[in-house]
């Protein structure tokens, strides 16, 4: 925290793991209290860059919390404090003259349960764009929407239906729109709590698939509670346990050959 | 008697007849104790006490209705074969005299000895049937205990029985409300046909003019005026200024309120926003006449403008201000529906708080909202002591808010107050416009509650 000046200037943090790619995002000693209660306890953290990293955890142990201080979103709860360093390519995002609104621009998020606006499909993916003046002409505007949403696996389905509202679509449908509408605003890093929870399996697959190519553009975390999609989709794979990063390691690493005890018993089913 | 005596006295028997019943229920279950019963002993209790109490209301009822009615026939019959040969409103009038002396109220003029016979006749009859009403009531009441007690047995489903009773009882306050209002609806349209009879609708409807004059026998009535346009061109007028305060500023309040205000300032606002929703409406317009008025006026003159101290702009910013508190927490509890899962997306995607309500919260609430101000608009339509107290009673069609107007509900009040005879156009114009004005606010609620409905379907 007293390096916060010095921090301004990129490349000025330790470089935690050399090997393997450049951290996008780091966090150390993440402190989150909701008033007096602190759910996490001191978190140290690195996001590759073009890596998904998956965090799992049995319930209430931090997981959306640390979620949600990655794009600040934790600003929105009265009650929420924040403490520690987490910086995005190198700068600290809770510094003063850090701008919330470029930040959430930069590292966006996709909820767990969908939650499309009640506007039209168009008037949905252009939400974003609009917001931020990132395009002068309807043409460009087209342009982006129809994109975002053939990055998400949508355009097929709803191109003839875009003045349609987006409330319209199946959960399925809603939860692909919703990760459009996130990528029209083109982040660097998306951030999704438990995208697949209210979907059927051939909805999850078809968002599994999303992930893995988004992969090639964006830095994604993601949270879920089903092992073997963080196993399918994921690179690194955070263990979460009663408000400690517990194990944080290359997914193969932590679903064949977990280091901790408790790392063990969760995805083995012991408990959680 | 006294029919609160009586009634006190049924209570009494109904508490004890509850005692009773229990007592039996226990008794009739003997060793096995309460698990043989099918209900609580309570239960046996309240169905006995319901046996004794209900019956002896019920006749108690019939028999307040039917009275007078019966007594009234008796002494008609016993009256003068030359005065029962009268018809119309002399004998009406002969037969309010003769009320009135029973009542024992100020001795009415015009006073023959037959009258007087007349109502000791009533005051006579009206003891005895007291007696007789009791005498009655207190045999049902105890032919019911009778009965009752004997069906009190172990297997008697008091508990079930118990509860059809209630929502008999239930059916019955509701029909109540709604009967009284389909009879006020028809009571007022009935006058309304009435006057229509001696006035044409499209005078009424279409004249510009209200002057409706004074009744004279001599004079023909239809020369007077009796156009509803100034009224309710002065009703809407006045309740678009205050719509235009009440609106704008109900609204943001309730932005601030429900997305701005921490929890700490909302919840002293929000209860203090709806305590001033409670002030009585004649306190708005105390205000009006002594403050705002004459503050008005003294404005006007200040700056050149001629400003009556009873325009239509102090009652519409009065009332404006008076239903700010109305818009600001229908608004408030509908902007609050909105799910948050909404604005945290609006949020996840680098909106500001400002972006956040302009773009997604307000056009999510607003078909709720323009509901609220719908219903507050007939909130307005309806106000009537401001504008009495703000501008008076003068009928003008003007545009100026400047100057003095007057409202539907204004001219009701004026002209049901006075001291004209009830058949005249005069009075029962007062049912025409308070019919107009019930059509109107009806339609503007059912729109409201249209659109409030729509609004609510899409979330759950
Ligand atoms: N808004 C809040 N106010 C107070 N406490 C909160 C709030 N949000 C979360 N918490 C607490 O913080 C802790 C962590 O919650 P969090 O939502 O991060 O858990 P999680 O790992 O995401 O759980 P799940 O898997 O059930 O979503 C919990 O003990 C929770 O009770
Ligand atoms: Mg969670």
């Amino acid at each position: 925290m007293t390096m916060n000046l010095a921090k301004e200037e990129q490349g000025d943090m330790p470089e935690p793991q050399p090997a393997g790619g450049v951290a996008k995002m780091t966090a150390r000693d993440v402190r989150v209290f909701y008033g007096a209660k602190e759910a996490l306890h001191g978190v140290d953290c690195d996001i590759m860059e073009n890596e998904v990293l998956a965090l799992i955890g049995p319930s209430g142990c931090g997981k959306s919390t640390f979620l949600r201080c990655l794009n600040r979103m934790n600003d929105t709860i009265d009650v929420a404090r924040v403490e520690g360093t987490i910086t995005l390519d190198g700068r600290d995002i809770y510094h003063r003259s850090l701008d919330v609104v470029q930040l959430r621009a930069r590292v966006g998020m996709v909820f767990q349960k969908p939650n499309p606006f009640p506007k039209s499909i168009y008037d949905n993916i252009a939400y974003g764009p609009r917001i931020h003046g990132l395009v002068g002409h309807k043409d460009e505007l087209d342009g982006i929407v129809q994109s975002s949403l053939e990055r998400a696996g949508l355009w097929e389905e709803v191109k003839d239906r875009l003045a349609e509202p987006g409330t319209g679509l199946s959960g399925g449908q809603q939860q692909r729109l919703c990760i459009a509408r996130c990528v029209a605003v083109s982040p660097e890093v998306i951030l999704m709590d438990e995208p697949c929870s209210a979907l059927d399996p051939i909805a999850t697959a078809h968002i599994e698939e999303l992930i893995d190519e988004l992969r090639e553009n964006y830095t994604i975390v993601i949270v879920t509670h089903n092992m073997q999609q963080a196993a399918r989709v994921s690179q690194k794979t955070a263990f979460f346990h009663l408000g400690d990063l517990v194990e944080h390691n290359n997914t193969e690493q932590i679903f064949t050959n977990p280091r901790d005890d408790r790392t063990q018993g969760y995805i083995t089913g012991r408990y959680g | 008697m006294n029919v609160f005596l009586i009634i006190a006295i049924f209570l009494v028997f109904s508490a004890f007849a509850y005692r009773k019943g229990t007592q039996k229920a226990l008794a009739t279950a003997g060793r096995d104790g309460v698990a043989v019963l099918h209900s609580r002993p309570g239960y046996y209790g309240t169905y006995l006490a319901l046996w004794c109490g209900l019956p002896a209301v019920l006749v108690l009822g019939l028999w307040m209705v039917l009275e007078p009615l019966i007594v009234q026939q008796v002494v008609i019959g016993s009256l003068p074969d030359d005065v029962r040969a009268l018809g119309g409103d002399d004998f009406n009038l002969i037969l309010t005299t003769i009320q009135i002396l029973a009542r024992g109220g100020p001795q009415p003029s015009n006073v023959q000895p037959y009258m007087v016979d007349a109502a000791a006749r009533i005051n006579d009859l009206a003891a005895i049937g007291r007696w007789a009403m009791f005498a009655v009531m207190l045999s049902v009441a105890i032919f019911g205990f009778a009965y009752a007690q004997r069906l009190i047995a172990p297997s008697l489903r008091a508990r079930n029985r118990v509860e059809q009773v209630i929502k008999y009882l239930l059916i019955i306050c509701s029909c109540v409300a709604i009967f009284t209002t389909i009879g006020i609806v028809l009571s007022v349209l009935f006058e309304s046909l009435h006057f229509f009879s001696m006035v044409p609708p499209q005078d009424f409807f279409f004249h510009t003019v209200w002057d409706p004059g004074f009744p004279r026998e001599d004079a023909d009535n239809a020369a007077n005026d009796f156009g509803l346009v100034p009224l309710l061109w002065g009703t809407i007028f006045i309740s678009f200024i205050a719509m235009m305060v009440a609106g704008p500023i109900g609204l943001l309040a309730a932005v601030y309120l429900s997305e701005y205000a921490r929890g700490q300032v909302r919840a002293v606002a929000k209860p203090l926003l709806e305590i001033l929703a409670g002030i009585p409406t004649v306190v708005y317009g105390f205000f009006a006449l002594v403050t705002v008025g004459p503050a008005l006026r003294d404005f006007g003159l200040t700056v050149g403008l001629d400003i009556q101290a009873s325009s239509a702009l102090t009652a519409g910013l009065v009332m404006g201000i008076m239903i700010i508190p109305f818009v600001s927490s229908l608004s408030d509890d509908i902007i609050s529906q909105v799910p948050r899962s909404l604005r945290d997306g609006s949020y996840g995607l680098g909106a500001t708080r400002s972006e956040t309500i302009k773009k997604v919260v307000f056009p999510a609430a607003l078909p709720g909202i323009v509901g609220g101000l719908l219903l507050a608009v007939s909130r307005a339509f309806g106000e009537t002591m401001i504008v009495v107290m703000a501008v008076g009673a003068a009928a003008n069609l003007t545009a100026n808010p400047f100057e003095s107007v007057t409202t539907v509900t204004v001219m009701i009040v004026k002209q049901l107050t006075g001291d004209t005879e009830f058949g005249s156009p005069q009075t029962l114009v007062a049912f025409a416009l308070g019919l107009t004005l019930f059509v109107i606010t009806l339609c503007l609620n059912i729109i409201a509650l249209y659109v409030v409905r729509k609004y609510r379907e899409q979330y759950e």
